[in-house]
């Protein structure tokens, strides 16, 4: 929203949302992660940019935000990472999955203000990792892929999978990465390449 | 002379059109079976991988042009109603709103056939556009679509197929509800029922389905001086071009349409969109970018859906297995504009019955409009013709694979043509064996809790591709060499396969190619990516491009060995004279030429006169019924395809799993759902809509039964898009009739029919 907004109105559907999506994140996924800080904070102005301060991909990074900023939102906009990509904006299809605290994180679905002082792996941070680059290679050479729309947050999921579960069986990567919707049913390879990369890590 | 120019007629996505093109008359020797060539065929990554694995292609929806404004949509709540008043004041007062298009301030652009208007004060279904906005955020753009204050006068509305067919009073359209009735006879109806032994009547339903591709449709548009730069996520570069330059009034030379990458379309992009449009305007207007985003809900409810379908049949058998007589009467909706759900090619083309008679109406709903989805007709014509069969050979006693074989057709039975090439009956025996076919019993045969059924379905698509596709080669003076085409790769290889082509005739590795194709603006013209015609269409080209190319390089070989054209050899991407004591390489060759870039265009060659060319397949599915929760698993699919040559056969079987996918949400989870009482669609997420997880996926096996087809080309390859998910439904639904011994005749084959039909059965 603009700062000064003449309706003083903001999209209160989107916050609420975005915060009761954390809410669950953060109790179903894993306690640890990702923490609610500065959402349930009531002094926070909706209408008012905040400065953000995470970690990105190694690097500190600081941006200034809107309270209703979703994680997705920051990295295509602010930080112009287009590799997270925006397909249901409503966590359905796993699109937008990066990497939070190592886990696999729909990221449409946390509040920017959430990630303050805590690591973000994007698709763009893991080509430097070996981890990285072999999972990349075994998404290259098992075709785990068609349109390739899906396929950084697929890649993800695979990450954050073989990060907490280096030799995963076929109905653990199956589990791991059912939240991963791909329309072309690249689904065979995808699962291959998994097992591929898996092998050589 | 190497070139001709001729009409050509091709079915792309069960539409006849007529082409003017340029064809290529270079003779060139067939290829062998793909084990004598040395790349195609093989197993190899796309070269586009990196790119997309790493994140750093970009997509459509991932440009961003300087100084972009954004544009939205504020759609109708209603699926039928009168705008009565607009009142935009307080939107346009808000900080950011840079300008709103509505009915009253916007030229009546034509759009749905002329039916309707890109702005339209009649609102024919729920998501149908009422303003436009553009603002400087995207936020900005959606706060003001709650700004804006719409007076509208509900209308009545139908949104449910039969009681729109005969609703007398409720018109979607003020001419009536029904577009597109045909009628199609062969031989006498009455004389073959009455040759017929026996006689079964039958009905078959499907849901309309939604595409869902994960890309939603969206274009960044901008004036660029006085040409119109589109960069749209479409599957048809150059019918964007000619489309939005028709809409615009504007030469179609003074608009470009580029697409790099797209996150899959399945047809629903192959049309041009409202939003680019709409983009275009306020582009013009303004001298700014636009970018338009769909989002889920709008892409769910506003570009396009497969057809639902009320398949009636009546058919005619001699007690040997002999179809007499095949009668169908088919309806479905195309929405709220005229769209075609004819459904009839299965059951016209699929066997040899001499007598036949069709009638198929389109039936107009106040819901969003229909559009090709992947084999439109096919998938929906199959199911009911393909449980059908089952039916007959049951009737009969007969295996069902045995009752299909006794009504091989070896012509098209419309035209009375032979094929290029059917290898039908070698797909059948692939696909049989791969499932263990041998096991196949009696429908209802088992009475356990969990009951595993084996069944089957045949497919017949379109798919040879055809002329007018250009590729141009170009080899700059240090050697590097770069294909143009105009076509677009959506997730199926056509970047990979090009490389390829060219690959096998320079005999040189992939890795020297750079291929730029969805760019109307340095690419000669290639069709749609629709029909499943792209690779038959431009493989063509881009080998007949390559061959000139190394012609080329031997001409001027022989003038740098003084030496006869005929006497130079070519190998491995060097040129040989003919006591092998001279050697130039194709750098070395590109070095000498003063022209400094040689530029080829090679082109598709026309098809075979008085030959039909279609593909053909089978599929063979093993499930699995929990008859206590209704639930079907399927276990395993095996698919054998006739689609000519094989270009890469690790996109291929993957393209392929993707169809058989898409197939089985189709049979069992995939359906819009609309709630009759307020004509609103209650499927507009993927939570609500039903694809495909890897949960859900089983074992699939591939074998491809032809070699190539020896008549329609240089490569003679046939498509496969579409040919792959044809028979999945019908396979799983006649899978899951043998498992229970109870037929489904509706889609999706969801666990509360499957109670039900169980129930009714005891």
């Amino acid at each position: 929203m603009p700062e000064n907004n003449s309706t003083g109105k903001f999209s209160r559907r989107k916050f609420v949302k975005g915060f009761g999506a954390t809410v669950a994140g953060a109790v179903v996924l894993n306690p640890s992660i990702p923490k609610i800080t500065k959402s349930l904070q009531k002094k926070i102005k909706i209408s008012e940019k905040i400065k953000l301060n995470f970690n990105l991909n190694g690097k500190n990074v600081s941006t200034d935000i809107y309270p209703y900023n979703t994680l997705l939102e920051v990295l295509r906009k602010n930080m112009r990472l287009t590799g997270t990509k925006k397909t249901c904006n409503n966590g359905e299809c796993g699109g937008c999955t990066v990497i939070i605290n190592k886990q696999a994180i729909y990221s449409c679905h946390i509040l920017a203000m959430d990630i303050e002082g805590k690591d973000v792996l994007t698709i763009e941070g893991i080509g430097d990792m070996h981890a990285g680059e072999v999972i990349r290679k075994a998404f290259k050479d098992m075709d785990g892929l068609q349109c390739g729309f899906c396929t950084p947050g697929q890649v993800m999921s695979a990450y954050a999978l073989l990060l907490n579960n280096k030799k995963p069986s076929l109905d653990e990567i199956k589990t791991a990465m059912s939240g991963n919707l791909c329309r072309c049913g690249a689904y065979h390879n995808i699962s291959a390449s998994v097992i591929e990369a898996s092998n050589k890590l | 002379m190497t070139r001709k120019l001729i009409k050509s007629v091709i079915n792309i996505e069960n539409k006849e059109h007529e082409f003017i093109g340029e064809v290529s008359l270079l003779e060139q020797e067939t290829w062998g079976k793909n084990d004598t060539l040395k790349i195609i065929g093989k197993e190899i990554s796309r070269i586009d991988a990196v790119d997309k694995i790493s994140g750093t292609a970009s997509y459509t929806s991932d440009i961003n042009l300087p100084g972009q404004l954004y544009g939205k949509f504020l759609r109708s709540p209603y699926p039928s109603a009168k705008i009565l008043k607009i009142d935009l004041s307080k939107a346009n007062a808000l900080k950011g709103v840079k300008h709103i298009l509505t009915y009253e301030n916007t030229a009546k652009y034509k759009w749905y056939y002329e039916t309707s208007f890109l702005l339209d004060p009649i609102v024919r279904y729920e998501g149908d556009e009422v303003a436009f906005v553009a603002a400087e955020s995207e936020e900005i753009a959606e706060e003001a679509l709650k700004l804006i204050s719409i007076e509208y006068a509900k209308l009545p509305f139908v949104v449910d197929t039969e009681k729109a067919s005969t609703e007398k009073n409720i018109k979607v359209h003020n001419w009536g509800n029904i577009v597109e009735p045909s009628e199609y006879k062969r031989g006498n109806i009455e004389t073959g029922f009455a040759d017929a032994d026996f006689t079964i009547e039958d009905e078959f339903r499907t849901s309309v389905v939604l595409h869902n591709p994960t890309e939603p449709h969206c274009s960044v548009v901008n004036w660029d001086n006085d040409e119109l730069v589109i960069y749209d996520s479409t599957q048809a570069v150059y019918q964007i071009r000619e489309l939005a330059a028709n809409a615009l009034g504007i030469e179609q030379e003074k608009v470009r349409v580029i697409k790099k990458y797209m996150g899959g379309g399945f047809g629903s992009k192959l049309d041009l969109g409202k939003y680019t449009i709409a983009a275009a305007i306020v582009s013009r207007e303004l001298k700014k970018p636009v970018k338009v985003v769909m989002d889920r809900k709008e892409q769910n409810l506003c570009v396009g859906n497969r057809p639902d379908s009320i398949q009636k049949f009546k058919v005619g058998i001699k007690k040997e297995g002999l179809l007499t007589a095949l009668q169908l009467n088919s309806m479905g909706t195309v929405g709220a504009f005229p769209e075609g759900a004819g459904l009839s090619w299965p059951a016209k083309t699929m066997y040899k019955c001499p007598n036949l008679l069709v009638n198929e109406k389109s039936i107009l709903t106040n819901a969003g409009a229909a559009r090709a989805f992947r084999a439109p007709g096919h998938v929906q014509g199959i199911f009911g013709l393909e449980s059908l069969m089952d039916e007959c050979a049951a009737k009969l006693n007969m295996n069902p694979l045995e009752f299909r074989l006794k009504n091989y057709t070896e012509v098209d039975p419309v035209s009375n043509q032979p094929y290029t090439s059917k290898k039908l009956k070698e797909a059948y025996k692939k696909a049989a064996d791969l499932i263990g076919w041998e096991d196949w019993k009696a429908a209802g045969s088992s009475k356990s809790v969990n009951r595993i059924g084996l069944g089957m379905a045949s497919q017949i698509w379109w798919g040879g591709g055809g002329p007018p596709a250009h590729a141009n080669i170009k080899l700059d003076k240090k050697g590097n060499i770069t294909i143009y085409s105009g076509t677009q790769d959506l997730g199926t290889g056509t970047y990979t396969f090009i490389a390829m082509v060219a690959s096998e005739v320079l005999q040189i590795p992939i890795e020297r190619f750079n291929v730029v194709i969805g760019d109307t603006k340095l690419c000669p013209y290639a069709p749609v990516s629709g029909g499943s015609m792209t690779a038959p269409s431009v493989s063509p080209a881009v080998r007949d491009a390559a061959e000139r190319l190394k012609e080329k390089l031997m001409d001027t070989a022989a003038i740098l060995f003084d030496e006869e054209k005929n006497s130079i050899k070519y190998s491995n991407g060097f040129c040989v004279n003919s006591d092998g004591s001279k050697k130039v390489s194709l750098s070395e060759i590109a070095g000498h030429l003063n022209e400094q870039d040689l530029l080829i265009k090679g082109s598709r060659n026309e098809n075979p006169k008085g030959y039909a060319i279609n593909t053909f397949g089978a599929q063979f599915a093993k499930v699995e019924v929990d008859t206590l929760t209704g639930k079907v698993t399927v276990l395993k699919i095996s698919a054998s395809y006739d689609i000519g040559r094989v270009l890469n056969k690790l996109t291929l079987d993957n393209q392929i799993r993707g169809g058989i996918i898409m197939g089985l949400g189709y049979a069992l989870m995939e359906e819009r759902i609309i709630d009759e009482n307020f004509g609103k669609v209650l499927t507009t997420n993927l939570h609500t809509y039903k694809i495909p997880t890897m949960m859900d996926i089983p074992e699939i096996v591939i074998e491809i039964a032809s070699d190539y087809d020896p008549m329609i080309s240089n490569t003679g390859v046939k498509g496969v898009g579409e040919p792959a998910i044809i028979p999945t439904a019908a396979a799983i639904a006649n899978a899951v009739n043998n498992a229970l011994g109870v037929r489904i005749k509706s889609l999706p084959i969801t666990p509360d029919k499957v109670l039900i039909a169980l129930y009714v059965s005891k």
